[in-house]
């Protein structure tokens, strides 16, 4: 097995004996069998299989982009695309809010970059309190598969600098799948949507960084 | 979950009143429209239609059945839409709710008023025996406008239906064997339209996104400058003043789809 491919629950992804079942692959006899859908590699013998589909979950120190739904007492919830709300305490915000104007600093169906500092039985914690974190002022928002945000980051960031840098757009990307695009104006914006939608189809191919580059090439030409 | 932020309401609204959209349609436009018909083998009629990235699959059967008490001559149409969990994430398994009920009956509505079918010919024996036609829609995938891409479907799938040839001893159909087309009235063809407001624009043919944060919209269903049948959704209002440039667009945009889905009537 040398290249990357596309494998469902069930299909055997090597029959040979050397090598050994790695992240969502299972051995069934003397074959590696894929237990989710998404890319099957390979690296020194360990066979995994990177999922592309399925909700997200969440984890410790995730950086995230959320919907206020509902104001309480204390805090703000947040829908962060996970089956229960997350929670954005006041406390948590940089600076003192009075009581009655939290509608005025994140109302209900603004987004807000946040960070999961907490996750227990209760429920999901959030924090705003840090670099790059706070309300979303201006831009655009679109949403993918959070399976597919480290295709979108690139490796060491370079699919996701070469976005910013193309578009000239600022660009954050939550964990959860949703992105915050901002711009000079709205047609660069839907730009650098289009480019990351443009990775979404083509996740699975190899070189997809030189490939985004050809892309660019050609439709700065059109 | 998530649904269009506020953010990019307010992105939206601003970008349609330069006259522009996300898509770099016009707010007169509709996107491509892709189909294909027979794609169901034990439908009398069926359709897949493509709107852009929204697709709906509509199928059409026939049954032998009594009529009701009030038409004993006439056949009988049920039209029910199901929005299936797949097709969006806004939709889920159970029960039909609100929107699958409405979508189902602007499309029953807008073919029964229209006089489309001619409900007479499809009787058997008067007051006992008549052909029924069901128009079964399913959505496969939600990108916006599921309603004027089911409207299409079941126009399509209708002119494309045979009636089942009829078993006089059993009193049955007999599938598989045709002896006739579904009997439509000819010249006529029913488009309903649906024409959404948002902020001080009226477009058409809205993508999710922009569906989402429509203010208003009005179904049409008419053919050239005769209206058979109107549904209103969404809980904004449209102006009195506002209502001719309104169905002005809807009739134009009427007029634009039937020259693009000719070959299939």
């Amino acid at each position: 097995m040398s290249e990357r491919k596309l494998v469902i629950p069930g299909e055997i992804i090597v029959s040979e004996k050397e090598f050994l079942p790695g992240e969502w692959t299972e051995k069934r006899n003397d074959e590696i069998v894929a237990v989710r859908f998404g890319v099957a590699e390979e690296q020194d013998r360990l066979v995994r299989v990177i999922p592309i589909s399925g909700t997200y979950q969440p984890r410790k120190g995730n950086v995230v982009i959320g919907q206020a739904v509902n104001i309480l007492s204390s805090g703000w919830f947040i829908d962060i695309d996970t089956p229960e709300n997350a929670f954005l305490p006041v406390s948590e915000f940089p600076r003192y809010i009075n009581r009655g104007e939290f509608a005025d600093v994140l109302d209900i169906g603004e987004m807000v970059v946040a960070k999961i500092i907490n996750i227990d039985k209760r429920g999901i914690d959030l924090t705003i309190r840090a670099h790059g974190l706070g309300k979303v002022e201006d831009g655009l928002i679109i949403k993918i598969n959070s399976n597919k945000v480290p295709r979108i980051i690139g490796k060491e960031g370079s699919m996701i600098n070469l976005i910013k840098e193309e578009t000239g757009c600022n660009i954050t990307v939550g964990q959860n799948g949703v992105i915050w695009i901002s711009g000079k104006d709205t047609e660069a914006e839907l730009f650098a949507k289009k480019a990351i939608m443009y990775i979404t189809e083509n996740f699975f191919m190899e070189g997809l960084t030189e490939e985004m580059k050809r892309w660019f090439e050609e439709e700065k030409g059109k | 979950m998530l649904e269009t932020s506020k953010l990019n309401e307010g992105k939206i609204k601003r970008y349609l009143s330069e006259g522009r959209r996300f898509d770099g349609r016009d707010l007169n436009e509709f996107r491509e429209i892709k189909i294909e018909t027979g794609v169901s083998k034990h439908a009398e009629g069926s359709v897949r239609v493509k709107l852009g990235k929204t697709e709906v699959l509509v199928g059409v059967k026939m049954d032998v059945a009594t009529p009701f008490p009030d038409t004993p001559n006439q056949g009988n149409l049920m039209t029910n839409a199901e929005l299936t969990p797949l097709s969006s994430a806004d939709f889920e398994s159970g029960p039909p709710k609100t929107p699958a009920i409405e979508l189902g009956r602007i499309i029953d509505r807008g073919i029964r008023e229209s006089k489309f079918i001619d409900f007479e010919k499809l009787c058997i024996k008067e007051g006992e025996k008549v052909w029924s036609v069901f128009i079964d829609i399913y959505s496969i995938n939600d990108d916006g406008n599921l309603l004027d891409a089911a409207g299409i479907a079941a126009l399509i799938a209708l002119k494309n239906t045979m009636v089942p040839k009829y078993d006089e001893e059993k009193e049955k159909a007999i599938y598989g064997e045709h002896d006739r087309k579904l009997p439509l009235a000819e010249n006529m063809i029913p488009i309903s339209l649906t024409v959404h407001k948002i902020g001080d624009n009226l477009l058409i043919d809205p993508l999710k996104e922009e569906e989402d944060v429509s203010e208003m919209r009005l179904t049409t269903s008419g053919f050239k400058d005769t209206i058979f049948a109107m549904q209103k959704g969404e809980s904004g209002t449209i102006e009195s003043e506002r209502m001719p440039e309104l169905l002005e667009l809807a009739e134009k945009a009427r007029e634009k789809v039937i020259l693009r889905i000719k070959e299939y009537l």
